[in-house]
């Protein structure tokens, strides 16, 4: 774990510890599962950001592609009674399609991330409110899928099942990001996309990779979310969940601009994001304050990060410059 | 230790430097140094990266103060100076890299925060006043351009003429020039060469750093040579000789100079045939080249004659707009870096930090990088087995690094090129382009790296060598192959080896010995 994963586990811990002296419901029981359930839902999320935003790019469209294949989800095994373990197939391969296909406009017709996605959050927000004609996709009464709700809104032993999820698609996608060849190729083109170029990596189809990762992540927590909230009404769901995942990984310690960042940081992210809205919750706090709270903590923790990045430039230059000096007498 | 100057023995330094001696924890960046310049001298400075020549222009820059020593200016003597009183004495630098703002025209760059004012409640620039002060100053630097062309317009020399018309307007006796032909073309470095004369002429003092001796060797009345944060020696005027000079900076003489000067062996047979390629930047102009196993194939021509154009698309980075490749005699479709690298043609390209190597990873972590599948299990990166390649390549380079997981940022510019060139090594290359592979690389580093040059061609690899630096071209080379223009105006062979020569041809001229211009299309 690197010293900002600890700063932020430390943070983690201190304003736990804070709200828990103010209101000791904190951590009960119930209090604790349900925040749990709500990391491991926005978890899965926020680590298919992870791998765009490491290369240097951003993913927009996931709030609305959460609501679009949340409600071809429901659609799929309420209306039109598919076996839930096909719609579940068809779902993560519509999610991947569509990572692909972001993937394939960025590279290929060089179009910049930032505007492909910001078209997908337009599209397919309007496609999922088309496809139910602006209604709400749900269950009929009495529909039952007990695997299935076993698996996204169950729990074992009392911990969510979304969030033994996350912790599995997490560790995966640790090895997948800081152990694989792939994860090391993600990482040269974030720090510098021409020199991984150069070094004969075919920087495209890694790129194309993050998207499909991303979009598949996208999938599996629509179907997570659509489980959970059990109705859904498409112009509302998933709203700004983009912006949640962006803000999980930017306070995880990923850069904007690419190359930097670990797993464990973007699921501290998770945790504190949602801490903070159990704590908004908690504490009595209007609730339309949500946003407020939420935009001030990320504010202050990347001026800190920022702060803390200038000092350790700034020494390192200084042992740089001694290192050269230090260095010419030997040559 | 000074040796008289022959110039103008009557008149007292303008600068003089007493016993120096400047540490910094740990290490002695300069000790014992002494210098004199006189006014309207021209002090060729030279050492290698590291010798301690930025921690001299720091204390003449006043932005760091000697551990001891005098530093007198003007018949002023001083502990160390402050940076007002450097400025304020005359003391002007011109670096490398420039610092203009090349959207606004030469005469608001020169007055910057200076302009004349208009009377008026307004403060307008006065632009009539302000052009009559520029003029005399480009004048005295002989521009060819005027004062209100956008400096965006200008050439890197007649930026540099901008620079130093900046220094004599704020009435500059002693105008140091960091490095500053490093980048330029042949054409242009005369002129430039030609200002420092014209300075000389006015009476001011010019020390001129540069890693080209013998431009130092053109334009110098004395040259001072550090190394190691000593003064290894002064030559004065009669005594300046590039093998002299190479001695003093690295203590011992260059062997791997006159092993690359060795008479050309028998060449191999063609390992990559490129055949009438076009590239973007010059679409109707095909280009034809052989490159044969065993030898260096020097790429010479005036920057942007198409040389660096046709490495990227041999390279597969740029589109080849036409023509066909082969390597070893078979058709070979590049279509990118990857396809070029799976076939061992490898590109050490001209911007090192840029696309050379990754500055934020680790010397391991880019070594591997070009060939990392070979350095997993099933997908995942076995660090011992990258470390061990690293290591490798560090000992057979001679990287000078603390570790290989030290960040390569850090390195100097020939170490960085050192993990360049290592990446490749750890390879098997059949073919290797290098882009201006010694720029900004001191002579020690330099010397090491056409050593390597020539260890691969003798390995049986095909070298293609671009460079604009002459002496490099002429001295590394087997062959030189001249571009102008987008097109391969002749090859020479060794025999036709001369500096005019290759001039003529990169100016789209007819070389002096007609029988060279072999091999032409």
């Amino acid at each position: 774990m690197s010293k900002k994963d600890l700063g932020l586990l430390v943070l983690i811990l201190v304003v736990g510890a804070v709200v828990t002296a103010i209101n000791p419901r904190f951590l009960l029981p119930i209090n604790l599962a349900n925040t749990s359930n709500l990391i491991g839902l926005f978890g899965i999320l926020s680590i298919g950001q992870a791998f765009v935003i490491i290369t240097g790019g951003i993913e927009l469209s996931v709030g609305s592609l959460v609501a679009l294949l949340g409600t071809l989800f429901i659609d799929f095994i309420a209306v039109r009674e598919l076996d839930w373990p096909l719609a579940f197939v068809v779902i993560i391969l519509l999610g991947a399609i569509i990572g692909f296909v972001h993937g394939w406009l960025i590279t290929r017709l060089k179009l910049q991330p930032f505007v492909v996605t910001l078209c997908g959050l337009l599209i397919y927000r309007g496609v999922a409110r088309f496809y139910t004609a602006d209604g709400t996709a749900g269950f009929a009464f009495g529909q039952n899928f007990p695997d299935l709700e076993f698996l996204t809104a169950g729990r074992s032993g009392g911990v969510p099942n979304s969030f033994i999820a996350l912790i599995i698609i997490a560790i995966v996608m640790w090895v997948v990001l800081h152990r694989s060849v792939f994860g090391r190729y993600l990482y040269a083109i974030g720090k510098n996309e021409e020199a991984a170029k150069y070094s004969g990596i075919r920087t495209g189809r890694i790129v194309i990779a993050a998207y499909v990762i991303c979009g598949v992540l996208t999938a599996l927590s629509a179907i997570y979310f659509a489980m959970y909230t059990r109705s859904i009404s498409p112009a509302s769901h998933g709203q700004f969940y983009e912006l949640y995942a962006i803000a999980a990984a930017v306070l995880g310690g990923f850069s904007l601009r690419g190359g930097e960042g670990s797993l464990v940081g973007v699921i501290l992210g998770t945790v504190l994001l949602q801490e903070l809205q159990n704590l908004v919750n908690l504490l009595g706090i209007p609730s339309s304050l949500n946003f407020a709270v939420m935009g001030g903590v990320i504010l202050i923790g990347v001026l800190v990060d920022q702060q803390w990045g200038v000092f350790r430039a700034r020494r390192r230059m200084v042992e740089a410059t001694r290192q050269n000096v230090a260095g010419a007498p030997a040559e | 230790m000074i040796s008289t100057d022959t110039t103008h023995p009557n008149t007292a330094p303008f600068l003089s430097l007493e016993a120096v001696r400047k540490t910094y924890p740990g290490v002695v960046a300069l000790d014992r140094f002494s210098m004199e310049v006189r006014p309207g001298e021209v002090i060729g400075l030279v050492g290698e990266n590291g010798a301690g020549k930025s921690t001299l222009m720091k204390i003449l820059g006043g932005v760091t103060r000697p551990d001891s020593g005098t530093v007198t200016v003007d018949g002023a003597a001083h502990d160390g100076l402050t940076v007002e009183q450097s400025i304020g004495s005359g003391i002007a630098f011109v670096h490398q890299e420039l610092n203009l703002f090349d959207n606004l025209d030469v005469a608001a760059n020169i007055f910057f925060g200076r302009e004349p004012l208009r009377a008026g409640p307004l403060k307008l620039v006065d632009r009539a006043k302000l052009r009559d002060m520029v003029a005399p100053l480009l004048k005295r630097v002989g521009a060819n351009f005027s004062a209100d062309a956008p400096v965006a317009s200008l050439s890197l020399a007649q930026q540099q003429m901008v620079e130093i018309a900046k220094a004599l307007s704020i009435r500059a006796r002693l105008v140091i020039l960091d490095e500053p032909t490093s980048s330029l073309p042949i054409a242009e470095t005369e002129k430039l060469l030609d200002v420092i004369k014209g300075l000389k002429a006015q009476g001011i003092s010019v020390i001129f750093i540069s890693h080209r001796l013998h431009e130092i060797e053109r334009v110098a009345d004395r040259v001072v040579v550090l190394r190691d944060g000593t003064l290894a020696g002064t030559l004065a005027k009669a005594e300046i000789n590039h093998d002299e000079m190479v001695r003093l900076m690295i203590g011992r003489m260059l062997k791997e100079r006159e092993k690359a000067g060795e008479a050309a062996r028998a060449p191999g047979g063609v390992a990559l045939s490129a055949n009438a390629i076009r590239t973007s930047t010059y679409p109707d102009r095909p280009v034809s080249v052989e490159l044969r196993r065993g030898e260096i194939l020097g790429l010479a021509g005036l920057v942007g004659s198409g040389r660096t154009e046709l490495a990227r698309v041999l390279f597969g980075i740029d589109e080849r707009l036409g023509g066909s490749v082969a390597l070893d005699g078979k058709p070979l479709d590049v279509g990118s870096a990857a396809d070029a690298v799976a076939a061992g043609i490898f590109l050490v390209p001209e911007d090192r930090k840029l696309t050379g190597i990754l500055l934020d990873l680790s010397i391991a972590q880019n070594i591997s990088l070009p060939n990392l599948p070979a350095h997993a299990k099933h997908q995942l990166v076995s660090t011992g087995a990258e470390l061990a390649t690293a290591e490798k390549q560090k000992k057979n380079l001679g990287i000078k690094a603390p570790s290989v997981l030290t960040r390569t940022g850090t390195l100097s510019g020939g170490n960085q090129q050192k993990v360049v060139l290592a990446k490749w090594l750890a390879m098997n290359p059949k073919v290797m382009i290098l882009d201006e592979p010694t720029r900004g690389i001191d002579i020690g580093a330099k010397a090491e790296i056409y050593g390597l040059m020539r260890a691969l061609a003798d390995a049986g690899v095909a070298v293609l060598m671009i460079s604009s630096d002459m002496e490099e071209v002429i001295g590394v080379s087997d062959r030189i192959a001249v571009m102008h223009e987008g097109q391969i105006s002749g090859i020479l062979d060794k025999d036709d080896f001369s500096q005019e020569n290759v001039l003529l041809l990169a100016v789209g001229k007819k070389p002096k010995l007609l029988q060279a211009a072999g091999g032409v299309e």
